[in-house]
């Protein structure tokens, strides 16, 4: 009676070669138009500077941003590397300060998932709790987390805490928000089925709510996740003194368009990068959603 | 079967939802009737006649408006391992292989690892997943599902077995193999079946005594015993009788429903 329905699911599990190669072949589809699209951009602005419409002064194109990295290099200095004595230049100076500003974003991020999740949890787990807070962080959500800065800067001062703090501003209140969203809309069936077998309350918190809730949340997360590179960013420029965010800062007030754009650079490798290593995280640790119901792969 | 006592028992059962608001709708109204050790019982009738209603409440999820019910003589305040239930869609949790969903109740209860691991592979073998242990329910078909729901249910060794259109979403071929199936389970357990359906063919195959339900709110119509062998052949003439006479039953019922529908637009 199985036969048929077995063969099915075994073909989902084992994947036959001229699946990989369709996988594979797919892949480097999708990299040549990436590479085509990247391209086109690098090109209308590279023809721009050719035609003398952009000013290599204020837009130097890639070949120029790009042509010269000890140049560059010798910016990035990992002062808030506090581990280093070197004062900057060289490839490790750049990756050290790259590191800095990653480190802020996966802090503040961590402590923003986990916080937001906790609470949320909290505010449906202890109904008083809920009506305490929530109109309170209803009324804080949809402040800038830049409105946030001053007082990051008051509280903790200059150095990486208010760097971390503004990035976990940044998605502390959306997630608690979503957290709520999601619980309230948990499959009854779920409920139901962990109820009838006899599920205390904290039960059903630890094991339905929150592994159902989990990968939706994970997914806005990854949304957010920009918002927050965008926040470090401005920490860093102004409540932090190190990081790119620093550089950036730093290039425009001795008028380095080169540097700006080679800074920009990198910040979009390393957005990007996140983005795929969240991803890659959803997709092993919370495999149970599908990728139809969280957006791409 | 009026010498033994009953294993489900309802007395003048009403359910309102939404009490005393301008929505208020009486879903059951005056449901009376018993479940034997061992029976099953098929509730039948139109959609939204309130037998889904019915078993909630006899499941504990959702309490009467008035009038009581017992399982085995004790009042019914909340759900309870005695009653297993079976949803339409298998409601397994895509995060648990099947084994772990299967033993699911068995974990909340504490039960260690290696005493779930025997009884899991006990249960699959019984409902004819043994081979599918390891996998995760997204892996499965929407029969092997629900045979693992039926296993997930029967884990707890319930008195009484709800179950609420279990083979709804299933195709037709499907559905036949589950009826047998559940059959087979049904038997070898013991255990007392309620079971909400629609279709006429199901409950003939399954029921030893059918329950119609009148269109909204949901009053006992008649209560059709099928006194046959199983497994019960369609064509089988007594069968095809008693066909008749349900769709005549539930004809009434159908039309009335439809007219209210209309009306309330």
């Amino acid at each position: 009676m199985s036969a048929l329905p077995m063969a099915g699911a075994k073909s989902a599990t084992v994947t036959p070669p001229s699946v990989s190669r369709t996988r594979a072949l797919a892949f480097v589809q999708r990299s040549l138009w990436s590479l085509a699209s990247v391209g086109i951009f690098v090109g209308i602005w590279e023809f721009c500077w050719w035609q003398g419409i952009a000013d290599p002064l204020m837009l130097p194109p890639p070949h120029m941003f790009l042509a010269n990295l000890p140049e560059q290099f010798r910016f990035f200095d990992p002062a808030g590397a506090r581990s280093l004595e070197e004062e900057g230049g060289g490839f490790l100076s750049v990756l050290v300060v790259m590191g800095w500003t990653s480190l802020r974003v996966v802090l503040g991020l961590t402590l923003g998932f986990v916080g937001a999740v906790g609470v949320g949890l909290a505010i449906r787990y202890f109904p008083v709790f809920g009506k305490l807070t929530l109109p309170t962080l209803t009324l804080l959500t949809p402040i800038s987390p830049v409105a946030w800065l001053p007082v990051a800067i008051f509280i903790f001062g200059i150095g990486n805490l208010p760097a971390i703090f503004l990035v976990f501003i940044s998605v502390f209140f959306i997630i608690v928000l979503s957290t709520l969203s999601q619980i309230d809309a948990v499959p009854a069936p779920y409920m139901h089925v962990a109820r009838i077998m006899g599920a205390t309350k904290h039960q059903l918190f630890r094991h339905v709510i929150l592994p159902t809730i989990l990968p939706s949340l994970f997914v806005t997360l990854r949304l957010n996740l920009f918002a927050a590179w965008m926040v470090v960013l401005i920490a860093e420029a102004v409540g932090v003194g190190s990081g790119l965010g620093q550089i950036v800062m730093m290039a425009r007030n001795t008028f380095n368009a080169s540097l700006v754009f080679f800074t920009m650079t990198l910040i979009g490798l390393l957005g990007f990068a996140f983005d795929r290593g969240l991803l890659w995280v959803q997709n092993r640790v919370l495999w149970w959603v599908g990728p139809s119901a969280v957006g791409g792969k | 079967m009026s010498m033994t006592r009953p294993m489900i028992s309802l007395h003048k059962v009403r359910k309102v939802w939404n009490p005393d608001t301008p929505k208020a709708l009486t879903a059951i109204d005056g449901l009376s009737f018993d479940v034997a050790p061992g029976e099953f019982v098929v509730l039948l009738g139109p959609s939204g006649c309130g037998k889904s209603s019915l078993l909630y409440m006899v499941a504990g999820l959702e309490m009467p408006t008035e009038g009581e019910l017992e399982c085995d003589s004790l009042p019914i305040t909340g759900p309870g391992t005695d009653r297993g239930m079976i949803f339409q869609e298998a409601s397994l949790y895509p995060w648990l292989t099947i084994a772990e969903n299967v033993t699911f109740g068995l974990k909340l209860q504490g039960v260690f690892p290696e005493k779930r691991q025997r009884i899991a592979r006990d249960l699959l073998l019984k409902v004819g997943l043994a081979d599918a242990a390891t996998k995760r329910p997204d892996e499965l078909s929407g029969g092997m599902r629900q045979r693992a729901a039926l296993a997930r249910a029967l884990a707890m060794r319930p008195k009484v077995l709800m179950m609420d259109e279990p083979f709804a979403a299933l195709d037709i071929q499907t559905r036949a193999k589950m009826q047998g199936h559940l059959l087979e389970v049904w038997r070898a357990s013991g255990a007392s079946v309620l079971l909400v359906t629609h279709s006429i063919d199901e409950a003939l195959a399954l029921a030893d005594r059918i329950v119609v339900f009148t269109s909204r709110p949901g009053r006992i119509k008649e209560i059709v015993h099928v006194e046959l062998p199983r497994p019960r052949s369609p064509r089988d003439p007594r069968c095809i009788e008693l066909q008749l006479r349900l769709a005549d039953l539930l004809a009434d019922e159908v039309d009335r429903a439809f007219a209210e529908q209309e009306a309330s637009i």
